[in-house]
């Protein structure tokens, strides 16, 4: 257990943990904003890498390649809220189903279960080659970064539009939304968009940096998302109380635990066993408000009513 | 100005818990009514209300406001002629939003919602001498989450936020029944100074049948699914509560107004 190995581990953890931070913005925007467990970004974090990888095999620009993996996200979460509104089936339902339809959509797409690509042949935009010894602009620690900035900024001008405020107004109180003339069924598809729409970009990432698109890439991803989310609320959510500095604090649980996961790799823990400990730490997370209301006396009538 | 035709509804159609909620009714407000409802428990008073917001289709009958046909509009699209306030102050408000943020959001009812800002600096300052004017100490917390508000300041935005907008209707469902008697009757007369500024046609259900006589300048009481009584101006102005009691019991056949009733 030579700490270097560590060291030397750990920008790649760092870099890994900003691609997956897009996909856990986006799994914030379902989960918190619209209060939908979304499970369609198993299946899209593939499209996104596959449909990126594929345009460039085909000679696009890197970047119309990502912006094509944007939008097939944005259409995966399209089709999931039209289950869900328009055809009545439950949310979470209708993820799983477009979810495994994005199977097939998938090998279709690549043409067969992997598809590689060349760092050396190709312009990518980020790499795992890209960590050490290249000039910092083309660090892929600092590309993410600032794709991060550039989609925390355009999200939180957008959740404060009159549209956007809508959206969380639908996830927070349906009936109130109603009342208050605001289209639920077309908020909650919105947003189911925009949030699959982030996920295929880090998909597209993801399958830069590694190299690949595999068709095994995106599964168990929502539990990942989760666990950003629940872990930057825990680290952060005393103090970060402005939307864009929430999803700041996603972003940095998904850091932390890709620098906790590479420790744990760092202690020759069984690999096989990883999802299995990813699953229940997550459990316990989210079963931590449930408990402290279950388990702990409420206090004592805050003011309440006295001064209403 | 508001017309209900006949209307039908029937919850759990052709299962044991078949209820008739609705048994063809006909209502019709003049402009600037202020309307109290009464009724029992399963008298069809809240269905009425919903009927007329769409929250759900009804079986039969037309609604309509000032002469349009409303029956087949969805909810949020009815939202453009009515404001709302719910029994439960959790309902009618965003609890994770800033008092700022729910008005704003009521303020575009009715209205496209675009990528134009959600909230400007000019009505933040609007929002806030209104908010002033309820008196609940509340203009300094403007970007409070309306989470942490009692029921009843949530109840009092509620009805700032329904009325924010002038609605063509005022909907009051029991707005004040989870509300304890203090502040109910603080509510209760910003809700009768509210209609009356804005002159709005309004109807309003209670429990209360003191209240019922007291506010408004009708009242129709409902039984079974439809108005069996219907009473303005004068005439209900000099109503007393036995004279209610009275005339329930001879509608509901002898059967006993409920405890509710009685004691309110």
């Amino acid at each position: 257990m030579d700490i270097m190995t560590l060291l030397n581990a750990l920008p790649g953890a760092v870099a890994q943990g900003l691609i997956w931070a897009i996909m856990a913005i986006g799994v914030y925007i379902t989960y918190r904003v619209l209060d939908i467990a979304d499970l369609t970004v198993d299946g899209t974090l593939c499209t996104g890498g596959a449909v990126c990888i594929m345009c460039m095999l085909n000679g696009c620009n890197v970047w119309v390649a990502m912006l094509a993996a944007t939008c097939a996200g944005l259409l995966a979460g399209l089709i999931t809220g039209i289950f869900h509104t328009w055809m009545g089936i439950q949310a979470i339902l209708a993820g799983i189903l477009t979810q495994l339809a994005l199977w097939s959509v998938n090998l279709k797409i690549m043409g067969k279960s992997n598809q590689a690509i060349n760092v050396d042949k190709y312009d990518l935009v980020v790499s795992l080659r890209y960590i050490k010894d290249v000039p910092f602009y083309k660090n892929t620690i600092f590309v993410v970064a600032i794709i991060i900035a550039v989609v925390i900024a355009i999200l939180y001008w957008f959740f404060g539009t009159e549209l956007g405020c809508g959206i969380r107004a639908t996830g927070c109180n349906g009936n109130m939304a109603r009342a208050q003339g605001i289209n639920t069924s077309l908020n909650k598809v919105l947003g189911l968009m925009i949030s699959n729409g982030l996920v295929a970009l880090s998909g597209a990432l993801l399958a830069q940096y590694q190299g690949f698109a595999d068709i095994n890439m995106g599964r168990g991803s929502i539990v990942i998302g989760l666990a950003a989310v629940i872990i930057g609320e825990a680290l952060l959510g005393k103090i970060f109380h402005n939307f864009a500095l929430k999803m700041l604090a996603v972003a940095v649980g998904s850091i932390v635990y890709y620098l906790v996961l590479q420790v744990v790799i760092w202690f020759k823990v069984d690999t096989d066993m990883l999802k299995a400990f990813s699953a229940v730490v997550v459990a316990i997370f989210l079963a931590i408000p449930y408990w402290k209301g279950k388990f702990t006396k409420p206090a004592v009538a805050k003011g309440g009513n006295k001064n209403a | 100005m508001l017309e209900i035709k006949n209307v039908y509804k029937t919850f759990n159609a052709g299962t044991v818990n078949q209820k008739v909620a609705l048994n063809g009714l006909n209502l019709t407000l003049e402009d600037g009514d202020f309307v109290t409802v009464i009724g029992g428990n399963g008298a069809g008073k809240s269905t009425m209300l919903n009927a007329v917001a769409g929250v759900w289709p009804v079986d039969m009958g037309k609604i309509l406001i000032d002469g349009k046909d409303i029956t087949r509009l969805s909810e949020h699209k009815r939202a453009k002629y009515i404001g709302r306030v719910f029994q439960d102050p959790m309902m009618g408000t965003a609890a994770t939003m800033g008092i700022d943020e729910n008005l704003a959001l009521a303020r575009r009812r009715g209205q496209p919602r675009t990528l134009r800002a959600g909230i400007t600096a000019k009505e933040r300052a609007e929002y806030r001498e209104m908010v002033k004017e309820l008196d609940l100490g509340l203009e300094d917390r403007m970007t409070s989450k309306v989470g942490l508000l009692s029921g009843g300041q949530r109840q009092a935005i509620t009805l700032l936020m329904a009325t924010l907008q002038k609605p063509r209707l005022l909907l009051l469902d029991e707005h004040t029944a989870a509300l304890d008697p203090k502040t109910a009757a603080k509510v209760l007369s910003l809700s009768d100074k509210i209609v009356h500024e804005h002159n709005l046609t309004t109807l309003m259900i209670t429990h209360n049948m003191k209240d019922a006589i007291r506010y408004g300048n009708r009242l129709i009481m409902m039984y079974d699914g439809h108005i069996v009584y219907d009473v303005r101006g004068e005439e209900k102005a000099n109503l007393k509560v036995s004279d209610l009691l009275a005339r329930f019991e001879k509608v509901s056949d002898g059967e006993f107004a409920n405890d509710r009733m009685l004691l309110s």
